[in-house]
């Protein structure tokens, strides 16, 4: 809705933009200047020079606009009102037009740019109101998602420290549901830190040769080794060494990697696979849960975004901080539904190769 | 065997109950320090077998501490520090940390870690060979066998391999290893690094994709076990 001020002419600096319209208006003028006789006279030069005049409004700041209606009334009198070429006035009625063309121009300008200013401020007030919103959303979400494990470690070291006389396996199970809450609650901050360090717009990539191979393995191992969830890791052995961020890419494979975990049933296999293409990384990420509804499928990746119906335990943060941490790399992710069921996540990071790997040593 | 005493500054009365608990409860002596003044003076007055240093003090950066600590303490430093921070990891490494934790983290892998510096420090390794595990080196002969079968090595793995056993148990920097292995105007060729610690993980690990000798601390370096 806010065409006018989308056009991008208004960035330009003020000569620029002056520049633009005496330029404008001296073609017009000169084209008037020869077809004056075939369009009816003076008369009709006047209303197209007030055409060219409330276009430039439309995309100009009010002082270049003002500048040039006067001057167009200026050129009007002078090369088309007759006695042309001089800037007389014989009657009063072409006086009196010349200085309605005056006034109309000017009332026009002023009024386009009112407009403009009014709807500038609207949108700022809309984007205000959305950042609003979004904060509203991640407080709700925050405080629920805080608050229950939170409430969890509290009730179980509560129930330890009071109930006498717990059996060893109700012990045991009050201490694995302890040990997730708070490894949950773990998570929870640090996907606001990342999404911070992400939105703060000071993130500075660390850029290191990385051996993919090590860095899937090794995240696959430290994060979800204990999760007794199966998770295939399918190599190409001629992988090169590519030059990127490990942390922001471990981050990304963490969240994606943790959401298949929690959406799809309990006992079927997450694959994560690895490829080069040219001077990119690929990787693969490809689970045998349900899939993601197919209209859903571009608003995933949307800050809070959760599908409906999605249980608890998520904040709708990590797949955005995944999306974030390959677009700091120019790649991007991209998901899709297999036909047989599941998703596939696919990122594409572009990234410097080495193949110094592969060359025999010494 | 007297009780091995171990020194924790940490100005965060909570971690250093839970610090005390778990120290105590494994036979070992805790004095606490709640600022780094007072640690630098604590451990001065009683030299402690191990320090367990936090980087977030209030008085004065355990960066400062450290550097105050290493002019004259020669024993293991265990540096706690909060997640993401891993220049701050990297920095204390590199002025003489022995090794590093983040919080939140585990006591149970924290006591590990003691129990293998602590063991390390008292069987000085005189001898001229030295077994981790499946793996058997004899620095004289220069020969390094796996199962009892010998492992064929080119001279800079074999120099890799003999900095990490050097070092056994401490997180070694990449900037420290391309210094020791390439020196100072290889500092950031860490591809070179990597590429040997994949063929030296090739011939010495049973499963080069899930180490259990030379674990990488990602984004930090590598620790040799």
């Amino acid at each position: 809705m806010n065409v006018l001020s989308d056009i991008k002419l208004n960035k330009l600096s003020l000569p620029g933009q002056l520049v633009i319209s005496l330029t404008s208006v001296a073609a017009v003028s000169c084209l008037c200047f020869i077809i004056s006789d075939f369009i009816g006279g003076y008369k009709t030069v006047a209303f197209i020079l007030l055409m060219v005049v409330s276009i430039l409004a439309m995309v100009f700041d009010i002082l270049p606009v003002l500048i040039t209606s006067f001057l167009t009334a200026l050129i009007w009198n002078y090369f088309f009102i007759p006695p042309i070429l001089t800037f007389n006035i014989r009657n009063t009625e072409d006086l009196l037009f010349l200085f309605m063309y005056l006034i109309i121009a000017s009332v026009n300008a002023a009024l386009t740019y009112k407009i403009r200013k009014a709807e500038k401020k609207a949108s700022i007030r809309e984007e205000k109101q959305h950042t609003i919103k979004l904060y509203n959303t991640l407080l709700n979400s925050l405080s629920h998602e805080l608050r229950t494990p939170l409430a969890t470690i509290v009730g179980g070291l509560d129930t330890l420290k009071e109930q006498k006389n717990l059996t060893e396996k109700q012990k045991s199970e009050l201490f694995a549901t302890l040990d997730a809450a708070s490894m949950r609650l773990n998570r929870q901050v640090e996907n606001l830190l990342n999404m911070n360090r992400l939105e703060s717009g000071l993130l500075r990539l660390k850029l290191d040769w990385c051996d993919m191979n090590e860095l899937v393995f090794g995240m696959v191992k430290k994060y979800f080794s204990t999760q007794g969830r199966e998770i295939v890791i399918n190599t190409s052995e001629g992988l090169p060494f590519f030059r990127l961020d490990q942390g922001l890419v471990e981050t990304a494979l963490l969240n994606i990697i943790h959401n298949a975990v929690q959406y799809t049933p309990e006992h079927s296999k997450i694959i994560v696979s690895l490829e080069q293409s040219g001077n990119r990384c690929i990787i693969r990420i490809e689970d045998h849960g349900k899939g993601f509804p197919e209209h859903e499928v571009n608003s995933v990746f949307e800050k809070f975004y959760r599908l409906p119906g999605a249980g608890t335990g998520g904040t709708g943060l990590g797949l955005s901080i995944a999306k974030g941490c390959i677009e700091a790399h120019n790649g991007s992710i991209v998901l899709e539904n297999k036909k047989n069921g599941g998703a596939v996540f696919t990122l594409i990071i572009p990234a410097q190769t080495s193949f110094i790997n592969h060359m025999k040593n010494e | 065997m007297s009780k091995a005493e171990i020194l924790v500054i940490d100005d965060e009365a909570h971690i250093r109950k839970l610090l005390e608990i778990a120290l105590e409860s494994n036979g070992y002596k805790v004095w606490q320090a709640a600022s780094g003044r007072d640690g630098v003076i604590l451990a001065a007055n009683h030299p402690p077998d191990l320090v367990i240093l936090d980087l977030g003090l209030p008085d004065k950066s355990g960066h400062e501490v450290l550097k105050e600590l290493r002019t004259w303490y020669a024993k293991p430093v265990i540096i706690l520090s909060v997640q993401n921070l891993e220049e701050d990891i990297i920095n204390a490494l590199d002025h003489g940390a022995t090794d590093y934790l983040t919080k939140p983290f585990r006591p149970g892998e924290l006591m590990a870690r003691i129990r293998s510096l602590l063991r390390r420090d008292s069987e000085p390794s005189n001898g001229a060979q030295r077994k981790f595990g499946n793996i058997h080196i004899d620095f004289i002969a220069r020969l390094v066998k796996k199962n009892d079968e010998q492992v064929k090595l080119t001279s800079t793995e074999y120099q890799l391999l003999i900095l990490f056993a050097k070092n056994e148990g401490n997180v070694l920097t990449h900037h420290y290893i391309l210094k020791e292995i390439w020196g100072p105007s290889y500092l950031e060729e860490t591809q070179y690094l990597r590429v040997f610690v994949g063929q030296l993980r090739k011939k010495i690990e049973e499963d080069p994709h899930n180490p259990q000798h030379i674990i990488t601390e990602s984004g930090v370096g590598y620790r040799f076990v």
